[in-house]
């Protein structure tokens, strides 16, 4: 039986297991609408008020869940969008595919009303991404999409759908199988290299394991416990990595880099052999290269080969799944000959525990509310147990410090692009994903209005989000940053006005609530908490708090401003 | 050091923008780049010449790898290969010198493909530094127009017992 276009891309998403897509409808996809109504039982369409909001969810949804994040939006404007969202999702490599409206195939090209190129817009920021200009290639079409989305090193594909390939009829068989000869990651890592970092990792020292987002992505968690535990390895992530590594467990460090902590920054700097493991020696993990990790052999385990010496060189590469080779390289270990590893590494866990103890990471109370505090309290309150969003600054990187994260996947953050605005509508996709669980976006009063409109789907569809408004007033990093290296020149940090968040969300049929004093923040906690709805909590926080330790961009790691 | 990379892409809309693209984004540089289609209608042969220190053209390397389009990418640098260029040039050639053009030709092999009254339009193959050469002495006659094409690279053939290893593929752990 023939199928219209729009049919057709419903029933292949239907194929592909995805029962939620985020959207906004325009013109160009007035169709696939239409057909919408058809599968209601079938697909979940969450309508968001802003298309940068519907990839923000569909990137929190596929973060916090592991799935494909879809998202579907019109052509022209309501596809440009969602480039900022493309590009949070392409530098954190997050599944996500991304369906826009086009207009039909005959006015491409004529600048049609609500005519953008996306395709060339996105070449730069999607894994690839395609424009279907015959309805016989949909299916094939989308079918590869997702294959691309979620194997290898994962990331955002976006398809573009011209309005008259979605009327086109064709006949309908999902493709069981893909062609894709170009297209071959490498999951398991050479045999001969993991035996060469076996033999460099049981003959270290000083060693340290510095894990990113890939652990995450590859659900290696278990694997790198059994590493690190077997051979008393201490671990420190990078702010992606947080909750690959349970942070309650007495060998992980804390976060490494500008904000990192300081045990987690000298033992980088003093190592001898440092495994990186699905990181990628980012700017703000390294500091200044030449000085990183000076006086260590290193092993790169890493899916995506660009990655590798693409920054930092490297002593043993290893291409491939960090799981696999993880799991290779514990193998390996089988065979070596037991030994009291805890007790060969005493000294150097114990030169770390110095450094922790020496300046532990740490804020003064004082009359106001610290937003570390606040951090803290929410972390104490709900035992851990909840997802965790942020926004873009100082909120982030308090959250990173203060928070302790247990598990892999209950910390959202953009961490790559470093996008204000990414947090609330994260947090709504995290809570569609797990309508059950607690989801709190740790916000600044900068970012949050960057998608503030997305209140209104979060009372919609009646998500009980949590956002914990550290408000400054200002924005906070920037005006940090201007008051270390610009002589405290506060150039537009200041926000004159700010909106009353408690009224705005009752205006929006959330609740809204307000601490203005320590003793409050731990009530306001336990009351939004207690509610089954959207809540915003306002917490009016001390604007001189600073973010510390910090790593002045291009210092080396052992550079660091402590208070 | 200079480069001639070798890259078998899909034949399809898109894909010379996603390798610009990717050039330009990273801020490698390109000084040559031809496209056309192989044996297969479905693939396109890409032969790029471009310039980068170890470190960046293996960064270019499998940054060409990575791209979804992309089939096999080959250094034919430091490998045996042949390369060639073709220039279109537009001589003038007047009475008193026409026979010199001609004869210069004639050493470099090159064809005349066009005649007026005034000027020669000359053809020549060749690597870069014999089409360099060709152009250096027809200069003094008067050039009008010059159209020349990139590099075109082909390896050699692996002989018996050498070790000229021709073009080498995905290099995944280097």
């Amino acid at each position: 039986m023939k199928k219209t276009g729009a049919e057709i891309l419903i029933e292949s998403l239907g194929h592909e297991g995805v029962d939620t897509v985020f959207g906004f409808p325009g013109g160009a996809v007035l169709k696939i609408y239409d057909a919408l109504l058809n599968y209601s039982e079938e697909l979940r369409h969450i309508l968001v008020r802003h298309e940068q909001g519907a990839v923000h969810a569909a990137d929190g949804y596929a973060r916090s869940s592991g799935k494909v994040g879809v998202c579907l939006v019109t052509s022209g404007p309501g596809a440009t969008n969602t480039v900022t969202g493309i590009a949070t999702a392409y530098m954190d490599s997050i599944p996500l595919v991304i369906l826009t409206g086009q207009v039909p195939t005959m006015l491409i090209g004529n600048d049609a009303f609500q005519e953008a190129d996306i395709v060339g817009i996105t070449r730069p920021c999607t894994k690839h991404n395609y424009l279907v200009k015959n309805v016989k290639d949909l299916a094939m079409t989308i079918k590869q999409a997702f294959y691309l989305a979620r194997t290898g090193r994962p990331g955002p594909i976006l398809v573009d759908l011209p309005k008259d390939v979605m009327a086109d009829n064709a006949e309908f068989n999902y493709p069981s199988k893909i062609k894709l000869p170009s297209y071959n990651p490498t999951y398991v890592g050479h045999a001969g290299q993991v035996k060469r970092a076996a033999k460099l990792i049981t003959n270290a020292e000083k060693p340290l394991i510095y894990a990113g987002g890939g652990v995450i992505s590859s659900n290696a968690s278990k694997e790198l416990v059994a590493l690190a535990q077997k051979f008393s390895i201490p671990v420190t992530t990078t702010l992606m990595g947080l909750g690959c590594f349970p942070g309650t467990n007495p060998l992980f460090l804390g976060m490494l880099g500008m904000h990192g902590t300081f045990q987690a920054n000298m033992a980088v700097t003093h190592c001898d052999v440092l495994i990186a493991i699905g990181a990628r020696f980012d700017d703000r993990v390294t500091g200044k290269v030449e000085s990183f990790a000076p006086h260590s052999k290193k092993i790169h385990i890493d899916i995506d080969p660009t990655s590798i010496s693409k920054n930092v060189i490297v002593d043993i590469p290893i291409v491939g799944d960090a799981r696999n080779v993880l799991k290779n390289m514990l193998k390996v270990f089988e065979e070596e000959p037991a030994q009291d590893w805890a007790k060969m590494r005493a000294d150097w866990l114990g030169r770390i525990a110095e450094w922790k103890e020496a300046y532990p990471l740490n804020y003064k109370s004082g009359s106001c509310i610290k937003p570390q505090f606040v951090v803290a309290k929410i972390c104490e309150i709900t035992g851990g147990d909840v997802i965790i969003s942020t926004e873009v600054g100082q909120n982030q990187m308090w959250t990173a410090q203060f928070f302790t994260f247990t598990k892999p996947r209950t910390l959202l953050t953009s961490g790559g692009l470093g996008t204000m605005g990414y947090g609330f509508p994260a947090a709504i996709g995290a809570q569609v994903a797990f309508p059950e669980k607690t989801v709190i976006d740790i916000a600044g009063d900068g970012s949050f209005q960057m998608n503030i409109q997305e209140l209104a789907t979060a009372v919609q569809y009646n998500l009980p989000v949590k956002v914990a408004v550290l408000n400054n007033h200002c924005l906070g990093m920037v005006r940090q940053w201007q008051q270390l290296f610009c002589n405290q020149r506060y150039s537009q940090t200041i926000f004159e006005v700010v909106p009353d968040f408690v009224k705005l969300a009752e205006a929006y049929g959330a609740v809204g609530l307000r601490a203005t004093k320590p003793e409050e923040v731990e009530p306001v906690i336990r009351e939004a908490l207690s509610i089954r709805r959207p809540v915003v909590m306002d917490f009016v926080i001390d604007r001189n708090e600073g973010v510390y330790p910090m790593v002045p961009a291009g210092a080396a790691l052992s550079d660091m401003l402590l208070v | 050091m200079r480069h001639t990379i070798s890259v078998l892409v899909a034949n399809e809309p898109g894909v010379l923008s996603r390798v610009s693209g990717l050039f330009s984004g990273r801020g490698f540089n390109i000084e040559s780049l031809n496209v056309a289609e192989t044996l297969d209608p479905s693939v396109s042969r890409m032969t790029l010449v471009t310039r980068g220190n170890d470190q960046i053209i293996e960064q270019t390397i499998k940054q060409l790898n990575k791209l979804v389009c992309v089939i096999k990418v080959a250094d034919l640098t430091g490998s045996d290969y042949v390369g060639r260029e073709m220039a279109l040039i537009k001589v003038a050639a007047e009475a008193s010198s026409r026979a010199e053009v001609l004869r210069i030709g004639e050493i470099f092999r090159g064809r005349v493909v066009d005649v007026s009254p005034k000027s020669y339009t000359m053809e020549i193959t060749g690597d870069e530094e014999k089409i360099q050469a060709f152009i250096n002495l027809l200069a003094p006659f008067g050039i009008l127009e010059i159209v020349r094409t990139g590099k075109v690279a082909i390896a050699r053939v692996k002989k018996e017992g050498s070790n000229s290893g021709g073009a080498r593929g995905k290099n995944l752990d280097r």
